[in-house]
């Protein structure tokens, strides 16, 4: 495993209007690694995510206030342009979403917005071939990108997000539109994806996080103001997190999944 | 589905069985039949006019159908023979104007509207004026143009026409290009930012190509509404007796032909042969918005999220 | 500012990287720390160029414009317009409404007898329609029909929206006109004394110009009230059913009442159009000022008489043309407004 931290989150608070959605969450993401993010739902795991590639900027009432480390550069910094963070860290979403077009110009469409000069078809087809799909459309390329089963759609937004090869890879939730078979398809595909790229999952499945990430962050809600805001609880190796956790919320919620 | 089973409930406990049976002679179940009786012949009287209106055109304008009447122009009163070819290319050279006017003018609104400036003040503003645009009356259209560029330019023109046309095409494009661009789902939009589009990126390479068959639905749909329209072509385009091509150019300054005003000016004439080629004349326009119509529709099938 | 931000990004230990992407083929592994060991092609990530960020300002600042465009366009109908109307507005004032005469040659315009054309073309036009249209409506939406043949019969309703009103006009002279005057003439001589039949027909008249002008707002009204109809919620139909009730008394007594405010809307919405329509009625209606009760005498409305009299306008009737114009875009406005507004109310509340 190589430790070089790829993403440094450092997130005070973040506000959707007035609402105070997260607070206090300090998570490195270790290069090379799979960093997975579970806790009860509503405790903003998802939102954290999307601040690592600013795609929270396109809600319009969306605050933030802290740093998000970028092999060094804070891209909350006013210099930066959030389309240009967006380029160099893939996202896949919760919902497959693949374009309306076919499944070559889906894979295509980022090296074509980054202008790539060099031969698409043989990064297309190494996309597909990392996203373990190839076998399964290399005969219709130019079929529909929903034409594809769900599962198969998830692999081509994967294959899509990781056709650029970005240095790092956000994952929201992939599995929880899809069905089991699929979802341990996707998993495996992590776990062969994580050599070459950094991702940081989210994830509602906490079996998922102990089966797949190395790192695990868990995060609570804290109710106390009538108002549900999520922080982060504890941060560990997945294993020690799971089966010796330093918090007692971390040990009940363990507990209430498990037992 | 529901029928009428009837139960006069009284306060005894037991029901004659007879009670449940249906029977036209109890009040209401014949009250009942006689309005749904009456239901039915207005819903076929309502279908008179149409079928009455289609005849008359396969009679009258089918009859007068020939290959001259697409190739020569108009005749003058007492004259026998003659068509109407330069009426339907200055239908054709007007809607295309208008077209060429409010098409990208419209795509690009229903862009703002639904992608860039959905809840601003402005759009919300917009919305109004192109829906108030939607109700005004096509006349009022041609009195604008009229003042507008007749008067500007100094004579009845086609492009005095089209503009007074792309008036009427604008909001359709506007209003179903946005309500195609909103059936896009919002998780295409996500994917697209997600990956590092610019927002004109997102819009025209996954936005708008998605919203293809919806846009192009009001297009035809406008296009179909233009091209029947009269009242804004009688006093900015007027009428010609003679080809838009002229010595070799264009003559677009000049007043040009349309099937419309044509149908309009022979109407009412006392002669047959204008008549008659005026109700040849509806047939071709009629079939041709039907065709614009119809290919509106089959695309509207077309767009994504449409299914149903 | 684009420079600004591409310079700071420089700064980062993206640069090394912006400069391998460039060679495609080159398979070196991404040295920024995210890979393991296994190969990986060249990340091939850049900013956007200077010219891409140059086309977002500039389409999205076009679609902006264009949307104030559009804004300034409603205003620069109603200034034209108005402009030209202006003398004639200055010269006439409010006498202009309730002057019955229109003669180019004394220079006397009032359009009293155009408004009341407009005005009762279109309620006879909207009786009817409105009957007929919440008829096929009830029919299209209570099951009277199977699906498959609803959505026809529906096809058929819309089609007559498609039927240029030019088209109508003529079918109305060589069709209507012809088949009215028998009619007109026996009820002209058994009930005269009714003022709806005071006067026979003898070619254009309001009844022939109402009774198509009916027919080309029925799809406008048939397809609101089967909107409003259908948007009735299904959980009240199912109590009215449950409780024994007949399908008309479901729908007279639940049903349309329910549905009643969205209706209404729609026959508001219907009226707007009427008002508007020009052509069918410049060629039905007789082009002749004079208010009359009787359907069968000839008569005038706002937009016809534009239609009629523009072309050969001089100068001062033009104006004075343009000032029965704004009348016209008035009237239509406000009608209008009200119906959207009555619909866009109903279906808030249905939808509560």
């Amino acid at each position: 495993m190589k430790n070089g931290i790829a993403i440094d989150c450092r997130l005070d608070a973040l506000y959707y209007g007035d609402f105070l959605a997260v607070r206090d969450s300090h998570v490195p993401v270790e290069s090379g690694s799979i960093t997975g993010f579970i806790g009860p739902s509503g405790c903003g795991k998802s939102s954290v995510l999307r601040c690592f590639n600013r795609t929270n900027d396109l809600i319009p009432s969306f605050r933030f206030s802290g740093n998000v480390y970028f092999q060094g550069q804070d891209i909350y910094h006013k210099s930066i342009d959030p389309v240009s963070v967006r380029r160099y860290i893939g996202m896949v979403f919760q919902q497959p979403n693949p374009f309306a077009m076919s499944i070559f110009d889906n894979v295509a469409f980022g090296l074509r917005i980054n202008k790539y000069k060099g031969e698409v078809g043989a990064r297309v087809e190494q996309a597909l071939r990392q996203a373990a799909l190839w076998d399964e459309v290399k005969d219709k390329l130019k079929k529909s990108g929903l034409s594809l089963s769900g599962g198969q759609q998830q692999r081509l937004c994967i294959a899509r997000a990781i056709a650029t090869s970005p240095a790092v890879l956000l994952m929201d939730e992939p599995c929880s539109a899809l069905d089991p078979i699929a979802t341990r398809s996707i998993e495996e595909l992590m776990l062969e994806l994580k050599t070459r790229y950094t991702i940081a999952l989210v994830t509602h499945n906490m079996q998922q996080a102990r089966r797949v990430a190395d790192k695990t962050a868990f995060m609570g809600v804290d109710i106390s103001g009538g108002r549900r805001t999520g922080y982060l609880v504890e941060l560990g190796e997945t294993r020690q997190v799971f089966e010796e956790p330093r918090e007692e919320l971390t040990r009940e919620y363990m507990r209430g999944k498990f037992s | 589905m529901a029928t009428s089973a009837s139960t006069e409930t009284t306060t005894e406990t037991t029901i004659d069985p007879e009670q449940l049976k249906r029977s036209w002679l109890r009040p209401h179940t014949f009250l009942s039949g006689l309005l749904s009786g009456l239901t039915w012949l207005i819903a076929l009287l309502a279908c008179v006019p149409l079928f009455s209106l289609l005849y008359m055109l396969v009679v009258k304008g089918g009859s007068r159908l020939s290959p001259a009447v697409f190739t020569e122009l108009p005749p003058a009163a007492f004259e026998a023979g003659g068509g109407f070819g330069n009426a339907i290319v200055g239908t054709g050279v007007m809607v295309g104007i208008a077209a060429l006017l409010s098409v990208p003018i419209g795509i690009l609104i229903a862009v703002y509207l639904s992608e860039f400036g959905k809840q601003t003040r402005i759009a919300r503003v917009a919305r109004f004026c192109i829906k108030t645009l939607t109700g005004m009356p096509s006349i009022l259209a041609g009195v604008f143009a009229y003042a507008a560029v007749v008067l500007l330019t100094g004579g009845y023109s086609a492009p005095a026409g089209g503009i007074a046309l792309s008036l009427l095409m604008l909001p359709t494009v506007v209003l179903t290009a946005e309500e195609a661009l909103r059936m896009v789902p919002n998780a295409m939009r996500e994917a697209a930012y997600g990956m590092g589009c610019t927002p004109t990126q997102v819009v025209l390479r996954v936005v708008l190509p998605t919203a293809t068959a919806g846009t192009l639905t009001g297009v035809m749909l406008a296009v179909a509404r233009a091209s029947g329209e009269t009242a804004p072509l009688l006093f900015t385009a007027l009428f010609s007796d003679y080809w838009i091509t002229q010595q070799g150019g264009f003559a677009l300054m000049e007043p040009t032909a349309s099937l419309a005003v044509l149908i309009y000016n022979y109407s009412g004439m006392p002669f047959d042969n204008q008549v008659e080629l005026a109700w040849a004349a509806s047939l071709v326009l009629v079939i041709l918005v039907m065709i614009a119509n119809a290919a509106g529709r089959l695309l509207s099938l077309r767009q994504v999220g449409m299914q149903r | 500012m684009s420079d600004s931000r591409s310079d700071s990004r420089s700064d980062s230990r993206s640069e090394s990287r912006s400069d391998s992407r460039s060679e495609s083929r080159s398979d070196s592994t991404s040295d920024d720390g995210g890979a393991a060991g296994a190969p990986v092609a060249a990340p091939v990530a850049r900013p956007p160029s200077a010219m891409e960020r140059l086309s977002d300002r500039g389409f999205t600042g076009a679609t902006r414009i264009l949307t104030w465009g559009v804004v300034a366009l409603a205003g620069y109908i109603v200034w034209e317009i108005g402009g030209h109307a202006l003398p004639a507005i200055r010269e006439y004032g409010t006498g202009f409404l309730t002057g019955t005469e229109w003669d180019a040659n004394r220079q006397q315009f009032g359009i009293l007898a155009q408004i009341w054309g407009t005005v009762y073309s279109s309620l006879l036009a909207l009786l009817m329609a409105g009957f007929v249209g919440l008829t096929i409506a009830i029919f299209l939406t209570q099951g009277f029909l199977p699906r498959t043949l609803e959505t026809t019969f529906r096809y058929i309703v819309e089609l007559l929206a498609a039927v240029p009103s030019v088209v109508y006009g003529l079918w109305g002279i060589h069709v209507v006109i012809p088949l009215l005057r028998p009619v007109a003439e026996w009820l002209h001589a058994g009930f005269s004394w009714i003022p709806f039949f005071s006067t026979t027909l003898s070619g254009p008249g309001m009844f022939p110009a109402a009774l198509v002008l009916a027919i080309m707002i029925l799809p406008t009204v048939a397809a609101v009230s089967q909107d409003a109809l259908t948007a009735v919620p299904h959980k009240m139909k199912e109590a009215v059913y449950g409780i024994g009730a007949t399908r008309w008394e479901a729908i007279v007594k639940v049903i349309v009442p329910a549905a009643s405010t969205s209706i209404f809307g729609a026959m508001v919405l219907g009226l707007g159009r009427a008002l508007g329509e020009t052509m069918a009625l410049a060629m039905l209606v007789g082009n002749s000022n004079q208010i009359t009760l009787s359907l069968f005498s000839p008569a005038n409305t706002l937009a016809a008489a534009l239609a009629l009299n523009f072309p050969e306008a001089g100068r001062i009737e033009t104006q004075a043309l343009m000032y029965s114009a704004v009348v016209l875009l008035a009237i239509t406005l406000i009608v209008n407004v009200i119906g959207a507004a009555i619909v866009a109310r109903a279906t808030k509340r249905l939808e509560a």
